[in-house]
């Protein structure tokens, strides 16, 4: 862009200010998970690893972060088919009420979470007469997965066109095999990219999970909310959020080591 | 031909019967657990509350709608919730265009890849974690307070301007990465033709760039604005003692177990979304999602 000095550097200038603020907060989680002050005084009034070792020692955090695990692992395997089916079906294929479709694909991130979750709630205990439980949360999550692996296939689909497909028609190979050999490969990127989405969406999920988690069932971040305004546990979830806040690294290195995947990935983060 | 037997050869000739068969199960599942919760709720809405046993009872009535308008505790709710949504809606704008102009427009190849990650990396870290950041920020002798003193200023305290930044603040990868996406498929012969037509930054910046991202703006306007309206924990954290529907609708479904008006409360924001939803459709912002 030809943009003019002056305004070049005051567009330096605010992203700076805009990163500063951005990561300030997050700095501020993992300097108080060593502050020797239970209520976070500011300044830190001296340094310890008192938190850290309690936090280790935590049952129900780690009770917590299992229970997050697993489900944010089936919900992530369910919205991968889904997903994938609808991209296929929408990108491949012209009928009527494409639109409707994919509206009803983005409905449950468009809509407010809470919506979801009372919808949901009263869905499974009033009219399939389910009880809450671990079930019900990997059936919601899964619900408002399926858009992040959709968005990054489909895109993926739109820009492959349907040539390499057709050709493998044309040589001889079925609907079944070109899948397997030519499709599913080429879609591996975009799939590890809506994975990764869907899998982060389900973790740090709270809404939809506290009206479908039922009495029994804790992930992680309903472990959090329910031990933020305890004054003993407040370290211990300063220390979990320290933790969450450093292991957010990884999907992210992950996503970026995945080439083209990452410009379609970013859209469908939520 | 090996391609034209048995069930791969059936789907190759049949389009529609491998287009159906791919469709079938997301929604199957999609319209059973989701649209069908939802109708569920929708007509709860239209039924009654005994109050003496606590049970929905199966009766038509507009009661809960009634009260929703009527009661002005409900209706000042509803409005506040809309204005902060649009308030941190606007506030996320501002912030997030300079942002993705310089990451888009300026920054080396090197650089932009690397300002991408540091937008997109809060998004992975947990909700409750920020928030909770915020809430240690603005207490009476935090940080906030602290770089405020020097211009007599202090903290603003729980309430509604915290709620307002702290939203902003969870919201804001959204709005940038949108616009982002938005300005990096501008092509920069297009501006180059406005600066060599005689045009200044300001000037190509409102009548080309802002034109062309706008579709950008109300993607991911979708997300700030439908995040804010379903938000009950950020307003408990830093919110003080202000209630937003979220909380209605929570409090209604949890402590006074009346589903009937928490469902009737929850068609406000659906609502809305809905409108805004088929109001954007034609700008192309629901593809850019």
């Amino acid at each position: 862009m030809t943009v003019s000095r002056g305004f070049r550097i005051v567009l330096r200038a605010l992203t700076v200010v805009a990163l500063v603020v951005i990561y300030a907060p997050l700095a501020l989680v993992v300097l108080n998970s060593f502050n020797t002050n239970k209520s976070f005084a500011w300044p830190p009034t001296g340094l310890t690893l008192h938190w850290w070792g309690a936090a280790a020692r935590s049952d129900g955090a780690r009770a917590a972060l299992l229970v997050s695990v697993e489900v944010a692992l089936i919900a992530t395997a369910v919205s991968l088919v889904l997903g994938t089916m609808a991209a296929l079906a929408l990108q491949r294929h012209r009928f009527f009420g494409r639109n409707a479709v994919s509206l009803l694909i983005i409905l449950p991130i468009a809509l407010p979470g809470i919506v979801t979750g009372i919808a949901l709630n009263n869905a499974f205990r009033t009219v399939f007469g389910w009880e809450l439980g671990f079930a019900t949360i990997v059936v919601a999550h899964a619900t408002f997965c399926i858009v992040t692996v959709f968005n990054n296939v489909q895109a993926r689909l739109r820009r492959l066109g349907g040539n390499l497909e057709e050709a493998s028609m044309d040589l001889g190979a079925g609907t079944v095999t070109t899948f397997r050999l030519v499709t599913l490969p080429l879609l591996r990127s975009a799939l590890l990219a809506g994975g990764l989405l869907a899998f982060a969406l389900s973790f740090d999920e709270i809404i939809v999970t506290t009206f479908t988690a039922g009495a029994r069932e804790q992930t992680l971040p309903l472990w959090i909310f329910n031990n933020l305004f305890r004054p003993n546990q407040a370290p211990v979830v300063n220390v979990v959020a320290a933790v969450l806040i450093v292991a957010s690294i990884v999907p992210i290195v992950l996503a970026q080591r995945l080439s083209g995947a990452q410009s379609e990935g970013l859209a469908g983060a939520r | 031909m090996a391609a034209t037997t048995g069930t791969s050869g059936l789907l190759h000739r049949r389009p529609a019967l491998r287009a159906g068969l791919l469709l079938a199960p997301p929604m199957l599942w999609l319209g059973v657990a989701y649209l069908g919760a939802l109708a569920a709720l929708f007509v709860t809405a239209f039924w009654a509350q005994n109050s003496f046993t606590g049970d929905v009872e199966r009766t038509w009535t507009l009661a809960n709608f009634h009260d929703l308008v009527t009661i002005g505790v409900y209706r000042t709710i509803a409005l506040r919730t809309l204005a902060i949504a649009l308030l941190v809606t606007v506030v996320d704008a501002v912030i997030a265009f300079p942002v993705a102009l310089y990451m888009a427009k300026v920054a080396s190849p090197r650089v932009q890849r690397l300002l991408v990650v540091a937008v997109l990396m809060p998004l992975w870290a947990s909700y409750l974690v920020k928030a909770y950041a915020w809430r240690g920020m603005l207490g009476t002798g935090g940080l906030v307070s602290d770089l405020l003193k020097p211009f007599g200023l202090d903290t603003p305290g729980y309430g509604l301007t915290a709620l307002v930044v702290t939203l902003a603040y969870l919201w804001l990868p959204y709005m940038v990465l949108p616009i982002y996406a938005g300005l990096e498929r501008l092509p920069g012969s297009l501006l180059e033709a406005s600066a060599d037509l005689g045009a200044r930054n300001g000037t190509t910046l409102r009548r080309i760039v802002l034109p062309t991202v706008f579709p950008a703006f109300v993607a991911g306007s979708i997300f700030t604005f439908s995040l804010t309206m379903g938000d009950y924990i950020a307003v408990r954290i830093v919110g003080g003692p202000n209630q937003m529907l979220g909380n209605v609708v929570y409090d209604n479904v949890g402590a006074a177990n009346n589903l009937p008006f928490a469902a009737a409360v929850a068609t406000v924001p659906v609502v809305v979304m809905l409108v805004y939803l088929a109001a954007v459709r034609r700008t192309g912002a629901l593809e850019s999602l």
